[in-house]
């Protein structure tokens, strides 16, 4: 089976948030990064199926040059080799823009299985997955939780809602857009960061995927204004001092203010 | 201009998140001096149809077709494209389920067009709509707006918008006419196959009955510590509970899961630990009478819904609260 998987690179979740000064995007200078956790969790599936069944698995990211890093990661942990498409503006990219280059870089590769993470830490669209199995013709599932081979297909667990599943079965191939929580994750073996070295990573430059056509690219349909930091509403008692301090005035609180205990 | 809410029904029974979005629709709709108009997709959803149409809208679609029995992202998308060309709305609301994050999509990519997703409120400038979305799992927030052409694609998340609010004042629609459209759809159009839904195992667990719930997040950092937290909900006489990431990573079982993918709760009194609020777990919890909130970091969303605070290393703060709660009054 060929699986591709396509990964994001993300600010780590504890990184500091400060908007830039075009009000368009964040500050990058001070930001740490890591893979997108949902990503991680479509990696470790595209491996495990790949173990089972054989194949290989292609990790496809779409990012500045410093995403390297996270598809050296990918590669450790036991991705077959890598295309990395170079896109300057990580702030630029909405969904439908991001899987275009996904689906023009995957021309030729013809996989069997696509699969994504659900959605991403940063802008938590949660689209480009369904997005690209649309522009590739693919039959797609999101939220899943389980993926079984099976004869001329594959069977899925898709997570529903207050704890409730549903298996869907589809032919390949197809596109899946994997839940966090999938399975438990593995860690890169020394031995696998080594023979990540020798990988094949193909670079591709994001303006030559002919995304944006002779008339240039295609309109966004949504513009964003401006990105800030939301208002606090509610106003919360806070408790300062020592930890015993703190601890002490809320148990106080909580029994003659709230009356909860 | 006109705004479509797009319902969502499983079985005959509603979503109940679809009637915020109705809500939201009429109220769009006043603000941007419109109409708001219904669909609901299935079959046999007659009387589903029938119980919107009291609702102060202009139209209700009853989009029926044997295929949209069960819910396949192919049949639901033929469908709405079909009925949109007919229908001709500019703004298509949709409620922030997984069904609709399964569908939208790929329905809005079809056209060229990306979706406005999870959007958590809105404002008309210049007689555009402004929709606000969070980026970063809520530490930021984005306003968006639309261009081009219409139609255009928003779902709104959980919670963001109240269902019970009453239709605009002097509405001119008190009874919708229920239109019923019948797209074409052919069973090879659909290449997914459902199965029926199911529950992994019987949930011992009841969040939902429970007075009192203590929530622990990522900030625990790693399964060994979960003790300090039991120790905490023990003295409080509390269920224990927690965020997504918690029973993902396998250190508590997915019944104690609170937010969009778990239960949904509103004890007496919530208490969040190294939990640090995105919309997910706040849509789970918000309606808990009192919230506190101990987190390190001072700017987590959490402390937005929380009555009581602490901002501190929770391994100082849990066992100093263990401490307090056990001195005699």
């Amino acid at each position: 089976m060929k699986i591709v998987v396509a990964i994001k690179q993300v600010p780590a979740g504890d990184s500091p948030w400060r908007i830039a000064s075009s009000g368009k995007w964040i500050e990058e200078a001070d930001l740490s990064y890591e893979i997108n956790e949902p990503d991680a969790y479509a990696l470790e599936a595209g491996l495990q199926l790949k173990e089972a069944h054989g194949g290989e698995v292609v990790a496809l990211c779409a990012g500045p040059e410093r995403v390297a890093q996270t598809i050296r990661e990918a590669l450790a942990k036991g991705a077959d080799r890598a295309i990395h498409i170079v896109e300057d503006d990580p702030g630029a990219l909405d969904p439908l823009v991001t899987a275009r280059l996904l689906a023009a870089a995957l021309h030729g590769e013809a996989p069997d299985l696509v699969l994504t993470g659900l959605e991403s830490d940063d802008l938590g669209y949660g689209q480009t997955g369904a997005i690209l199995a649309e522009l590739l013709g693919l039959p797609h599932a999101t939220i899943v939780m389980q993926v079984e081979k099976q004869d001329g297909g594959i069977r899925v667990r898709r997570e529903l809602e207050n704890g409730w599943s549903q298996h869907v079965e589809m032919p390949l191939p197809a596109l899946l857009a994997i839940q966090s929580g999938f399975s438990k994750l593995r860690y890169a073996t020394l031995m696998g960061i080594k023979k990540a070295k020798t990988k094949e990573v193909r670079r591709v430059m994001a303006a030559d995927l002919g995304v944006a056509g002779p008339e240039g690219a295609p309109a966004a349909s949504v513009i964003i204004d401006r990105l800030y930091l939301p208002q606090r509403t509610k106003r919360t008692q806070r408790f300062e001092g020592t930890p015993q301090q703190a601890a002490a005035q809320l148990v106080e609180k909580l029994r003659f203010e709230a009356r909860v205990i | 201009m006109s705004i479509l809410a797009v319902m969502e029904q499983r079985g005959g029974a509603w979503n109940r998140w679809s009637f915020e979005t109705l809500a939201a629709a009429r109220q769009f709709a006043a603000e941007l001096d419109t109409t708001a108009s219904a669909a609901i997709l299935g079959q046999s959803i007659g009387h589903l149809a029938g119980e919107l149409a009291s609702r102060h809208l202009e139209k209700v679609y009853a989009v029926e077709h044997a295929l949209l029995q069960d819910y396949t992202p192919d049949a639901y998308t033929i469908a709405l494209r079909q009925l949109l060309e007919q229908a001709n709305p500019s703004i298509v609301l949709f409620p922030h389920t997984y069904q609709v994050c399964d569908f939208l999509p790929k329905l809005a990519a079809s056209l060229g067009k990306v979706a406005v997703s999870g959007a958590i409120s809105h404002r008309v400038d210049h007689g555009q709509l402004v929709l606000t979305r969070q980026l970063f799992q809520g530490k930021v927030n984005a306003d968006a707006r639309f261009a081009g052409a219409a139609p255009h694609f928003a779902s709104l998340q959980a919670g963001a918008y109240r269902a019970d609010q009453p239709g605009p004042e002097g509405t001119p629609y008190p009874s919708a006419a229920v239109e019923r459209f019948a797209p074409r759809i052919s069973p090879g159009d659909i290449r997914t196959r459902p199965g029926d839904l199911f529950r992994e195992s019987q949930q011992s667990v009841d969040l939902g009955a429970a007075e009192m719930i203590v929530a622990v997040g990522r900030g625990i950092q790693e399964a060994g510590n979960i003790p300090l937290i039991e120790k905490l909900a023990r003295a409080l006489g509390a269920e224990l509970g927690a965020s997504r990431p918690i029973c993902d990573a396998g250190w508590l079982p997915n019944q104690r899961q609170v937010g969009s993918s778990g239960q949904t709760v509103a004890p007496k009194m919530y208490m969040a630990i190294g939990i640090s609020g995105a919309i997910q777990h706040l849509v789970g919890m918000k309606a808990s009478g009192t919230v506190v909130a101990i987190n390190k970091d001072p700017d987590a969303p959490i402390f937005e819904v929380a009555d009581y605070g602490i901002v501190g290393d929770l391994f100082e703060v849990v066992p100093a609260l263990v401490e307090a709660l056990q001195k005699p009054r």
